[in-house]
């Protein structure tokens, strides 16, 4: 049975979460579909069709499906499930919308987040912040997924050259209505894709303090993350938050600034590749996660650690 | 309008559970209980829309063993005007809870169900998208705000890089995140309030709901762990070990 796997995009690029998830797919064994559901998505399609491994692109277009609504993205889905063994989604934002919604209409489970791939119906996900991982048997006829994009390698976004066909696009649910979007404007990497993260926690003490991060994001090329309860507290935006209700980063170098490492922060990081902690508490937990701790007055090791680089 | 909130009970956000040896699961004997995070968010919610004068009865629902009746019992005193519990000491995977759910949502005809994005043991993420897709209810996840007025809600939702506004036809499913509201503190006069207020009790049953799993779980292990890294003296030291020993700059 083919796998089919739905595409992250803004209608104009494909986003690197849908790189990963055909890696996780490929994993399955069986020939690699992509749907991209978008309006005025014909480039998002190309794109697609040039990734390593895709046998198939799948293209609904029409101005209902721009914007990503769940009602209608899962009806597109739906439409198409028939002959799929697996549907896969990044565990995105939107992926996370819309999965769930396609399962449930299957009378399937759904299985969220997943890490590995044991055996195409086995699958490893982390529970209770990524504090456990359950190895779990599905014994659905499809199965519905969402990817922990970081478990999986990008898969290569040359070299293909699957056909796009295109088809149907499903109705307008009529249910919901796409009113606006406030896009944070930002000239960093992504959160999730940045090869350095910059993560400051509550000891920055003032949103106004976070932006002295941003001088060593700058020098390193980084994304700027924060904690939970630098983001409760105001001084940094929601979709900035790394951690177990937030997003899950794994680049090479994570930078935790004043972050003491409380569980659910953990959760979102400790995959790194290499970890630094800044801290002036000794005993702060981020520390026994870190590959190289310094104890030290952030408000005077960051701007040293800056000025070194 | 009546607005419908479930809510469940997890081990509290404050405890690092542990495998057990025999890795069946994660230990949760003798180990502190509370509400998922989430809901709380989502109850207080509820709360406020009933304090506006735009809902009219809170009714909140929890489905699993009999002591999930303390979860309700907190709900009801945040502001939930009365409470459900669909009692089974079966494993509850988030289809069967949505389910559940769905036949509750049958009886007590609600206009708006309000449930936390995810909890925070299963980690799912799921129930309240799979309930919008069995009703054939629009749907909000991640909410940081909602507002009702003429019969739809308009709800900001974190997406991945910013804010996104949809409208929804009512009845929908709302569900919260971390921003929408800060739970009020609950107090002694309201939990004493709330041991008053009704609790029904149903079964999966009763509901004509298959609770049967879909996922076996084979086993749970320890996630792997991360080396003991070493405590720099200072940045100059910091700044050596990054570039000749770990060469990540």
């Amino acid at each position: 049975m083919t796998t089919l796997v739905i595409a992250e995009h803004d209608n104009a690029e494909l986003k690197g979460a849908t790189l990963n998830t055909v890696t996780a797919a490929a994993a399955l064994g069986a020939d690699v579909h992509v749907l991209v559901a978008g309006s005025g998505a014909q480039a998002v399609a190309g794109q697609a069709a040039k990734v390593a491994g895709v046998s198939k692109v799948l293209l609904a277009d029409a101005p209902q499906l721009a914007d990503g609504l769940a009602e209608n993205l899962a009806e597109q889905v739906l439409a198409l499930a028939q002959g799929y063994g697996h549907i896969l989604f990044p565990a995105t934002a939107s992926g996370k919308n819309v999965a769930p919604r396609v399962a449930a209409r299957l009378d399937v489970a759904q299985i969220s987040d997943i890490t590995a791939v044991d055996a195409p119906d086995t699958f490893q996900r982390p529970i209770y912040a990524g504090n456990a991982i359950a190895t779990v048997q599905s014994v659905d006829a499809v199965k519905v997924i969402t990817v922990r994009t970081t478990a999986f390698d990008a898969a290569t976004a040359e070299g293909g050259s699957a056909s796009v066909e295109t088809v149907a696009p499903a109705a307008d649910s009529g249910l919901s209505a796409f009113v606006g979007r406030e896009v944070a404007k930002n000239d960093r990497p992504e959160l999730t894709a940045a090869r350095v993260v910059v993560s400051g926690g509550r000891g920055l003490g003032s949103a106004e303090n976070f932006k002295l991060l941003e001088p060593l994001a700058d020098k390193l090329g980084a994304a700027v993350g924060a904690s939970r309860a630098a983001v409760d507290a105001g001084y940094a935006p929601n979709d900035w938050q790394v951690g177990q209700t937030g997003k899950i980063v794994a680049p090479q170098l994570y930078v935790a600034v004043g972050i003491s490492g409380a569980i659910q922060h953990l959760a979102g990081m400790k995959d790194s590749k290499v970890i630094v902690a800044i801290n002036k508490d000794a005993e702060a937990p981020i520390f026994g996660v870190a590959d190289y701790g310094l104890v030290a007055d952030l408000f005077q090791a960051v701007p040293e650690l800056t000025a070194a680089l | 309008m009546k607005v419908l909130v479930p809510v469940k009970r997890v081990v509290d956000y404050n405890v690092k559970v542990r495998v057990k040896s025999d890795q069946s699961g994660v230990d949760v004997a003798n180990v502190k209980m509370s509400m998922n995070p989430f809901d709380e968010i989502a109850i207080e919610e509820a709360t406020r829309l009933k304090e506006q004068g735009a809902a009219a009865e809170v009714v909140a629902v929890s489905c699993g063993v009999a002591q999930c009746q303390e979860t309700l019992r907190t709900a009801m005193a945040i502001g939930a005007d009365r409470a459900v519990l669909v009692q089974t000491d079966a494993d509850l995977q988030p289809l069967a809870v949505a389910k559940l759910l769905k036949a509750l949502v049958d009886k007590e005809q609600p206009q708006l169900v309000i449930l936390g994005k995810q909890a925070i043991d299963d980690d799912a993420n799921q129930t309240g998208q799979m309930l919008a897709a069995l009703l054939g209810w629009p749907q909000a996840t991640f909410a940081s705000k909602l507002v009702l007025s003429d019969g739809k809600a308009t709800v900001t939702r974190e997406v991945d890089g910013g804010l996104e506004t949809v409208a929804l036809k009512l009845p929908a499913v709302v569900t919260t995140d971390l921003r929408l509201n800060e739970p009020r503190y609950v107090t002694l006069p309201n939990i004493m309030k709330a041991k008053k207020k009704p609790l029904d009790t149903l079964t999966p049953d009763e509901l004509g709901v298959d609770v049967a799993p879909r996922l076996k779980t084979l086993k749970v292990s320890e996630p792997p762990a991360r080396s003991a890294g070493i405590q720099v003296p200072d940045v100059a030291a910091l700044v050596d070990k990054l570039k000749n020993e770990a060469k990540v700059v």
